[in-house]
């Protein structure tokens, strides 16, 4: 028994110490593979999520700045937070609605909130919008930028987004002179297609 | 007769032995290993990086496109996971100078390697050197981008249509990678790309059609 106990704790230690918990996110996204071997760094990442429809997440790793960013997009567009409502998308580990539903959004309980995320609650649409005539993508970007200018920016697509969606993104992130960016993949043999 | 009685005594608490119920604790470390292993992931993301050119309107077209021909290729995405190439300038009036190619490691990596052989040499004989003589990573890149920044080194332009996936676009930047080609770009579909694919799908049934309307 003390044999299986001691075996038991060192798997315990082991798992604890390497793994990092999974995110929560609203849709799972099959990144294409790549043979590159550069791992995403752990802190200061903005992850842009984007869905195969071409519906567009959020996440922001630091809580802090999660408020702040919160509160300069509001100011931005004239829609003042409670900080009920701040202490709520301090708690959001991904959002994405657009700035008209987000007092809404930030009102619902949580498990309802992951509904939201998924188009399924009435009236608050999810997604945040990224075209050219209401460009909410930018305004995100730009104010997480101007509260931690460390931040990197991570695209996470589907494989199979049509590319128009992708280029949409990448011209609105060029717009703002954001030019340098990582897109997370998953890793592959070279020799794997061989 | 006391002392021996004394001796037995001591033997008997020498086997008297504690015990401890260790099952509880096992439960619950399994219980957490259980947990660890499905609430978590093990392995960090991969990424990509990548630097795009600034949308700088003040940049003139004439300025973006100071590539020899000899140099570029271009490299077209279609739709339907096809993947086709031009090298230089392209030829409207002769539809097989668009070539057709696959994702698969006699397809296009056969055609960039072909085209950037020195380079690949060098890299390789230079990560050979790496292994033998302990460089240090460092030194490792300065003296690869050194090698991929000749000025013969080809340059690719990688086009994608609209029919074209995300997946493709990283399949395409990925053999970038692998063939060790430090100067390439992702640049917006021209009218005159359109053309030479329609052109390929009708097997040269427009060549004449485009050569009266710019006579």
């Amino acid at each position: 028994m003390t044999a299986m106990s001691d075996v038991t704790v060192l798997l315990l230690t082991f798992f604890m110490l390497t793994s990092t918990f999974v995110q929560k996110e609203p849709v799972q996204v099959t990144t294409p593979k790549s043979v590159s071997e550069i791992k995403i760094p752990e802190t200061n990442i903005l992850q842009i999520l984007v869905e195969p429809n071409g519906k567009m997440f959020m996440s922001l790793d630091n809580q802090g700045d999660r408020m702040n960013v919160l509160q300069n997009v509001g100011a931005e567009y004239g829609v003042e937070f409670t900080t009920e409502e701040i202490l709520s998308f301090k708690l959001l580990p991904c959002f994405g609605v657009p700035v008209k539903d987000m007092k809404a959004f930030l009102n619902l309980k949580p498990d309802v909130q992951d509904q939201a995320l998924k188009g399924k609650v009435k009236g608050i649409t999810a997604g945040i919008p990224c075209d050219s005539v209401n460009n909410e993508i930018k305004v995100w970007v730009k104010q997480a930028r101007s509260v931690n200018p460390d931040l990197r920016i991570a695209i996470k697509a589907a494989a199979d987004t049509p590319y128009p969606i992708i280029h949409q993104l990448m011209s609105s992130l060029q717009d703002i002179r954001e030019n340098r960016y990582n897109l997370i993949t998953t890793l592959k043999n070279i020799k794997e297609d061989e | 007769m006391a002392e021996v009685e004394q001796k037995d005594g001591s033997s008997k608490q020498k086997k008297f032995t504690i015990r401890v119920d260790f099952t509880p604790m096992v439960d619950m470390n399994m219980l957490l290993i259980t947990f660890f292993m499905l609430c978590t992931t093990l392995s960090k993301p991969q990424t990509m990086e990548i630097s795009m050119p600034s949308n700088d309107k003040n940049i003139t077209e004439e300025d973006q496109t100071k590539v020899a021909a000899s140099r570029a290729i271009t490299i077209l995405l279609g739709g339907d996971d096809r993947v086709f190439y031009y090298a230089g300038e392209p030829n409207y009036e002769d539809y097989n100078s668009l070539k057709e190619v696959s994702f698969r490691a006699d397809g296009l990596r056969a055609v960039l390697t072909e085209r950037n052989y020195d380079v690949i040499q060098k890299i390789n004989e230079l990560k050979r050197e790496k292994l033998e003589t302990n460089m240090s990573d460092e030194d490792f890149n300065k003296k690869a981008s050194e090698i991929k920044n000749v000025k013969t080194a080809p340059v690719v332009m990688i086009k994608a249509s609209d029919e074209s996936t995300y997946e493709n676009l990283i399949d395409a930047l990925d053999e970038m990678q692998i063939c060790s080609i430090s100067k390439y770009a992702i640049v917006d579909m021209a009218e005159g790309d359109l053309f030479l694919l329609e052109n390929y799908e009708s097997k040269g049934g427009l060549t004449d059609q485009i050569d009266k309307s710019q006579l």
